[in-house]
């Protein structure tokens, strides 16, 4: 599918920029060529893709659903997956916690929905099929939307609304059940326009990060050996998982910038599972988050909430190297 | 007439309250633009997403930025 963008690199770069073949500055500019072009092919794909559903299913809609229903069990499966597909913006995370919670949604339900929210992104997938292909893709996707739920389940299992801030117990005390969402009937031609420029807005606002990720990458991928880091983070290391995500969750990046290195890490013999643990440990779990979150609830609980997501990141990271 | 953008201090909102500023000049209306960044505030007009544009108190835009020349629209329409 995108053998004509690795002739356009090669073309360009031997050809054009007449720099030899095989030289370390040669393989760094056509790898940054090649990967620039079929990453921003694919997100603009992507994010049109889930522009579409998020036009139908927009998050209005899916809280009241899930405020409005008994759905036994079901409910974490369903924001989890919600989560995923609705466009992450970290400012919106305390609004969407508030708003859950308002509508009656149980605390662990609401936890499911922000744990996959930054987790599982169109941008990250876009550059997941782009780097590791279409089945590490739909494991990284699915991995993802399991541990959303599975913490949900565990958070939601704690009993924890005693550590909300103060204020949003009052709001719990007065959860009402929402109405059902009046929605815009508009046709998919209507949509299209809006769709469209979310979903160039979206490119706009990863370009650079992906250009400076994907040019960090290309550096590292001409002029570091393979197996480099190797010999600092092994296969056989049995910490390396719980060392990379400990690393990671401080540390803030949206997926566009941390995913070009981390194909680079995997490609110099970085086992992938290690890999994505760390991505998931930098997007998903972050100290700005943190300082977010606490608006709304206590450091106790953000404690807790990041000691679980952690240990869930860790699981699936050892998972992944065993199925990759 | 009464304008609102409703946003933490996210970026987006940023862009939707100078767009707002903007649209306002350049259709010389007289209107009050407010600009709520205060979560508890926030939260007593139901938002999920942000940022938000309210005309007249009612939510006109959600979750996305509002360009310079849908504001204009959305304010001649609700003269």
């Amino acid at each position: 599918m995108f053998d004509w963008i690795q002739y356009f690199a090669d073309w360009l770069i031997y050809r054009i920029f007449s720099i030899a073949q095989g030289s370390k500055l040669g393989d760094a500019l056509n790898f940054f060529v090649y990967d620039t072009l079929k990453i921003l092919i694919l997100l603009f794909l992507i994010t049109m893709v889930m522009g579409v559903v998020n036009s139908y299913f927009p998050v209005d809609r899916i809280r009241n659903f899930l405020s409005r229903n008994k759905l036994f069990g079901l409910e974490y499966l369903l924001a989890s997956t919600f989560g995923a597909v609705t466009p992450f913006c970290s400012c919106s995370s305390v609004p969407l916690f508030i708003g859950f919670v308002k509508g009656g949604i149980p605390l662990g339900v609401t936890f499911a929905f922000l744990i996959t929210s930054p987790l599982v992104n169109e941008v990250a997938i876009a550059l997941f099929v782009g780097m590791f292909g279409l089945k590490a893709t739909i494991i990284y996707v699915s991995s993802g939307i399991l541990l959303g739920m599975i913490g949900g389940v565990v958070l939601g299992k704690l009993n924890l609304e005693k550590y909300l801030s103060p204020w949003v117990q009052g709001i719990l005390t007065n959860a009402e059940k929402e109405g059902e969402f009046d929605e815009e009937k508009k046709n998919f031609a209507e949509r299209l326009p809006e769709i469209f420029r979310e979903a160039t807005g979206i490119i706009k606002s990863v370009f650079w990060y992906i250009l400076v990720g994907i040019g960090i990458g290309a550096l590292m991928h001409g002029f570091i050996p393979t197996g480099f880091f190797e010999q600092y983070i092994s296969k056989d290391n049995p910490f390396a998982v719980p060392i990379a995500v400990i690393l990671g969750v401080p540390m803030y990046s949206n997926a566009a910038g941390v995913l070009p290195v981390i194909q680079v890490f995997v490609q110099k013999g970085i086992p992938i599972g290690t890999a994505i643990a760390f991505m998931m440990a930098v997007v998903g779990l972050s100290i700005p988050e943190a300082t977010l979150l606490k608006k709304v609830m206590t450091w106790k609980l953000i404690g807790i909430f990041f000691t679980v997501v952690s240990f869930f990141i860790i699981i699936s990271g050892y998972l992944f190297n065993i199925i990759l | 007439m009464n304008i609102k953008v409703l946003g933490p201090g996210c970026p987006k909102c940023k862009t939707t309250y100078n767009n707002v500023i903007e649209a306002v000049k350049q259709t010389g209306i007289d209107a009050e633009v407010i600009k709520i960044e205060d979560i508890e505030e926030m939260m007593k007009y139901n938002v999920l997403t942000t940022p938000v544009l309210m005309i007249n108190e009612v939510a006109k835009i959600k979750g996305r930025v509002a360009e310079i020349k849908e504001i204009k629209e959305l304010i001649n329409a609700n003269l």
